[in-house]
């Protein structure tokens, strides 16, 4: 299983595994991590699952729909390495993945 | 003060619970208004999800969360509910047995024998933006709505936002103001294009400015904004110097007033009920859907329907004390039948 490790603002990592067809938020929720709030459960339509992609997995994991971008709008210290978790579905490829939430979600 | 809207049945919110409670009080012969803080029914379906699936309705495969809400209009459309949009109760007070007296944000005010809360997470409020010490200069300098064009005249306006609320604002406001300048952290808008259109037709007339970046700091005195500080994506900042500040940053939910109901809670954020007939500890007082709270609740849209079948049995004995209630199938009860105008 694809393993994602998770920062929080704090600087505290937490990695936990991930299944391959779900998405980066399903698998913060599943597992208790904190920082990720997932409001709407997943339908990309608010923006508590904000995370920070670092630099170095920005390419594979990519760059957020036209639909996320609106959504991310909404969410808090945006920057350019942000994505809504829900929208990043685990693959094999991703193994190893880290994000990191801000200090709060919207 | 306004005279009393008298009826059988208030519902509080006008997601998929509360207009199927509609359907089933209405089979009852209930009579019901509902209210609802949004300009449109059908709740988080219809504000968050009208175009997402939704699966788990039985005996309808595949069908969108406007979809779902059209269909329940027209399901209720026998019953002739009344609706009262863009309204919120503040206040509910027990002046009988059950008899409540509910009074509006809009001074409003309803004398109904039972309340059913079906307010899901609560109502929609704007949203406030991630900006330190805000609380401060709302209402004062900053607002998330604009009531009258007129108390903006001749002041330099700060609007942030990307959305049809932040372009519209923009557009309407641009005459008034001595100002303007729209903020937003990015150059594509969700806004409809034709909006953007013109409001960039306007910066090219030097009329306004539009800016990039996001809101990071205010600076002021005494609730009175002076200025903002703006963040670049690139992490550089600049000042906006602005006597009112209007961001447009959607909606999220807020529980709002019903937590000073008298009503037992769970956690302080859901009303606690009996699952025989969805009550609160306040009799007369019912709560279905995503608002309530019992072992074993599931926010399922699916659950909040069966709550609301069984919510409706008992209103019946509080709106009709002391007349037998017969159950009957929609399938077979021609009385049933008739109140759907089928028979």
């Amino acid at each position: 299983m694809p393993k994602i490790t998770y920062i929080d603002h704090q600087g505290t990592p937490r990695t936990v595994d991930g299944e391959i067809g779900s998405t980066v938020m399903e698998t913060a929720i599943k597992n208790g991590v904190p920082g990720i709030e997932a409001e709407c459960g997943g339908a990309c339509a608010c923006a508590t699952c904000h995370v920070y992609v670092d630099d170095v997995w920005r390419p594979k994991v990519g760059d957020p729909s036209p639909m996320e971008e609106d959504m991310l709008d909404f969410g808090y210290d945006v920057k350019a390495t942000s994505r809504l978790s829900c929208q990043i579905k685990v693959t094999g490829e991703l193994d190893g993945l880290v994000v990191r939430t801000p200090e709060r979600q919207a | 003060m306004s005279e009393a809207i008298k009826t059988d049945v208030l519902i509080i919110g006008a997601g998929p619970c509360g207009l199927f409670a509609v359907f089933e009080l209405g089979l009852l012969d209930m009579k019901a208004h509902v209210i609802d803080i949004l300009d449109k029914v059908g709740g988080q379906c219809a504000e968050l999800y009208p175009e997402k699936p939704i699966y788990d309705i039985p005996g309808i495969p595949y069908i969108t969360g406007q979809g779902i809400c059209d269909s329940l209009m027209a399901q209720i459309t026998p019953f002739g509910a009344t609706f009262h949009l863009q309204e919120m109760v503040e206040s509910i007070q027990k002046i009988g047995d059950p008899l409540f007296r509910i009074k509006t944000d809009r001074d409003k005010i309803f004398e109904v024998k039972v309340i059913v809360i079906a307010a899901g997470g609560g109502s929609f409020q704007p949203k406030r933006p991630p900006i330190p010490g805000i609380e401060a200069y709302e209402n004062t300098s900053v607002f998330y709505s604009v009531r009258q064009l007129e108390s903006f005249r001749n002041k330099r306006l700060l609007i942030v936002g990307g959305g049809d609320s932040a372009l519209d604002w923009t557009l309407n406001l641009a005459p008034v103001a001595s100002h303007l300048t729209l903020l937003h952290r990015r150059s594509d808008f969700r806004a409809a294009p034709d909006s953007v259109n013109k409001m960039m037709a306007l910066v090219g007339e030097g009329k306004i400015d539009f800016v990039l970046g996001q809101v990071s700091v205010l600076q002021g005195e005494g609730g009175q904004i002076a200025k903002a500080i703006v963040k670049r994506t690139d992490g550089s900042a600049f000042e906006i110097a602005c006597d009112a500040l209007l961001p447009f940053f959607g909606l999220t939910m807020k529980l709002g007033p019903i937590a000073s109901w008298g009503m037992d809670m769970k956690d302080g954020e859901y009303v606690l009920v009996d699952t025989a007939a969805f009550e609160s500890s306040v009799p007369g007082i019912f709560a279905i859907g995503d608002i309530n709270w019992y072992p074993g609740k599931l926010k399922l849209i699916l659950s909040g329907f069966h709550e609301g079948a069984l919510m409706a049995q008992k209103a019946y004995h509080y709106v009709y004390p002391g007349k037998r209630l017969v159950f009957q199938y929609t399938t077979s009860s021609t009385s049933l039948q008739k109140k759907l105008g089928v028979a």
